[in-house]
């Protein structure tokens, strides 16, 4: 099992009280497998990647990445957010080498791997331009190339796409999605465009208002994972989406009549 | 700062237009209105005064400065006195920012001590720097080092804040990056925290620059008898007020090179921020 969430909880000491971001969060990510996850603003999907990263740790249940607990940061996990966090200082291979050097790869070992990541990400030619020279696509892309130079067993995509405009968004997609095809890693995004989700998964975990809990598991049965540019075309996308969008929905009201 | 950084561009290109003159100093309407607007405060500076019977120990003209710049040279060991203010502005600058910088870093590294030491840096901070003198003078006497003294002490404080700000200020999720790759400490410092804070550094430096010839001056002033500071209350207890003119453009002068060199290197360095178009 690539990634496990066992029953987590997890609370947030605040000035106003005690805070719970997520509670009793099931599910598995097989290997390879792509997940999205969505669900309204603030409902702690942003937490689930942290625990995932190890960032920090759950208050209750467990996290496993390829069966090992996670009790901290470690190289299992490759994360990205939806600001590139490139170093504005270093060129884009030199980004793209950031993740390798606390690893103690060799200089000449993390070059070759920096400008194969570099290749994989449609990004040649642009190794010694600084952050500041590139699109905003381009520089997601670069954060790519940084996540999967570490050749992590799992990427985790915090809305990588949300701040980029409407045609950028669906050629990254797309982009994105070809290269974690051809890397067969696994995946999970997190997201609020359910178009998205539908697109670019195998399996949608929706979550509720905080306190996140899952209320629905969608299995994408579409093909071309690889190519949501293709799947956008599909007829069956709307009909997934709608699902999920009432998922949604079905917990908004839920909260008005409690309300 | 514009022609420079013209010329550099341009210097690669050249070879490939061989046949056009280079172009020599872009003379834009700005410029041209600055150079005249210095002929006119000379011109002003130079007949004004005497048309309107002004003593020459109060308002000497240009030529009088002049006059008395090369007397200076030859008889005041003018040279010398150039030397000493320009090196202690140097040195005390050096000591003063290195000792801000490290101190920002470090307490920038520590909320806790931070938070104890920060009302008595802003008390500090406030502080006027250069009433100090007179105190260095009493302990260290008659010699070069309160003047040193107060030059890095009144360095100190800008690189200092500055630092100390841009620590708190580094953006939380490049640390979290560098800590999900599982970067030391050590590592999270050198690697994020010092770079991001280059900036805030480079403008806390340009800033002291400023302020060290100052520091020195006031050194000067109170005690000693070697500087332009020295030149200006030698010339000032003289009523030589051409004396203390020519003192006061040469230290504006160290001062300008000292900023000057400071631009050249923070352009350097800081390369990858992307330029303001105008």
């Amino acid at each position: 099992m690539a990634l496990e969430f066992n029953a987590v909880t997890k609370r947030f000491e605040t000035n106003g009280g005690v805070l719970t971001a997520v509670s009793d969060v099931s599910f598995k990510v097989d290997e390879g497998e792509f997940v999205a996850v969505v669900g309204p603003s603030g409902c702690g999907k942003s937490t689930l990647l942290s625990m995932t990263a190890g960032l920090y740790q759950p208050s209750q249940g467990e996290v496993r990445v390829s069966n090992v607990p996670v009790t901290g940061p470690n190289s299992h996990v490759g994360f990205m957010l939806q600001k590139d966090l490139l170093l504005p200082w270093r060129s884009i291979v030199g980004n793209i080498e950031f993740g390798l050097e606390a690893r103690g790869v060799g200089k000449s070992e993390r070059r070759a791997r920096a400008m194969q990541e570099l290749k994989h990400c449609h990004l040649d030619g642009f190794e010694r331009h600084f952050p500041y020279q590139l699109s905003g696509g381009m520089r997601q892309r670069a954060a790519l190339a940084r996540t999967l130079a570490v050749d992590p067993e799992i990427i985790l995509l915090d809305e990588p796409f949300s701040a980029l405009d409407a045609q950028t968004k669906l050629l990254l997609q797309n982009s994105f999605a070809g290269t974690i095809a051809e890397t067969g890693k696994t995946t999970l995004l997190i997201t609020h465009d359910l178009a998205e989700a539908v697109l670019m998964s195998d399996r949608i975990l929706v979550l509720s208002e905080r306190p996140g809990r899952i209320v629905a598991e969608i299995n994408v049965d579409l093909p071309h994972r690889d190519q949501p540019l293709k799947r956008r075309v599909m007829p069956e996308v709307s009909t997934y989406a709608a699902q999920v969008f009432k998922h949604l929905k079905l917990e908004e009201k839920a909260e008005e009549v409690m309300a | 700062m514009t022609d420079a950084a013209h010329s550099s561009t341009g210097a690669p290109v050249a070879p490939a237009s061989p046949g056009k003159p280079r172009a020599s100093l872009p003379v834009n309407g700005t410029m041209l209105a600055s150079l005249s607007l210095l002929v006119l405060v000379l011109l002003a500076w130079e007949f004004v005064p005497p048309a309107l019977d002004v003593p020459k120990f109060i308002i000497p003209t240009v030529t009088d400065c002049l006059a008395e710049l090369q007397r200076m040279w030859a008889q005041e060991r003018l040279a010398s006195h150039i030397a000493s203010t320009a090196l202690y502005t140097v040195l005390g600058f050096l000591i003063g920012s290195a000792m801000g910088a490290a101190i920002g870093y470090l307490l920038g590294m520590s909320a806790f001590w931070e938070k104890v030491l920060s009302p008595y840096i802003l008390a500090l901070q406030i502080a006027p720097k250069v009433a100090f003198a007179p105190l260095f003078i009493m302990w260290f006497g008659y010699n070069a080092t309160p003047k040193l003294l107060v030059t890095v002490l009144i360095v100190f404080f800008p690189v200092l804040v500055n630092v100390l700000q841009a620590m708190r200020t580094v953006d939380r999720d490049l640390v979290n990056l560098a800590r999900a790759y599982n970067l030391s400490r050590w590592g999270i410092f050198f690697k994020i925290e010092m770079p991001s804070t280059l900036p805030n550094l480079m403008a806390g430096l340009r800033i002291a620059s400023t302020l060290a010839v100052i520091g020195v001056t006031v050194g000067e002033l109170v005690g000693g008898n070697v500087g332009l500071g020295f030149l200006i209350s030698y010339g000032g207890g003289q009523a030589n007020a051409a004396m203390v003119f020519n003192a006061i453009l040469f230290l504006t002068l160290i001062g300008i090179a000292l900023y000057a060199i400071l631009v050249r290197i923070e352009e350097r360095v800081l390369h990858y921020l992307p330029k303001a178009e105008h």
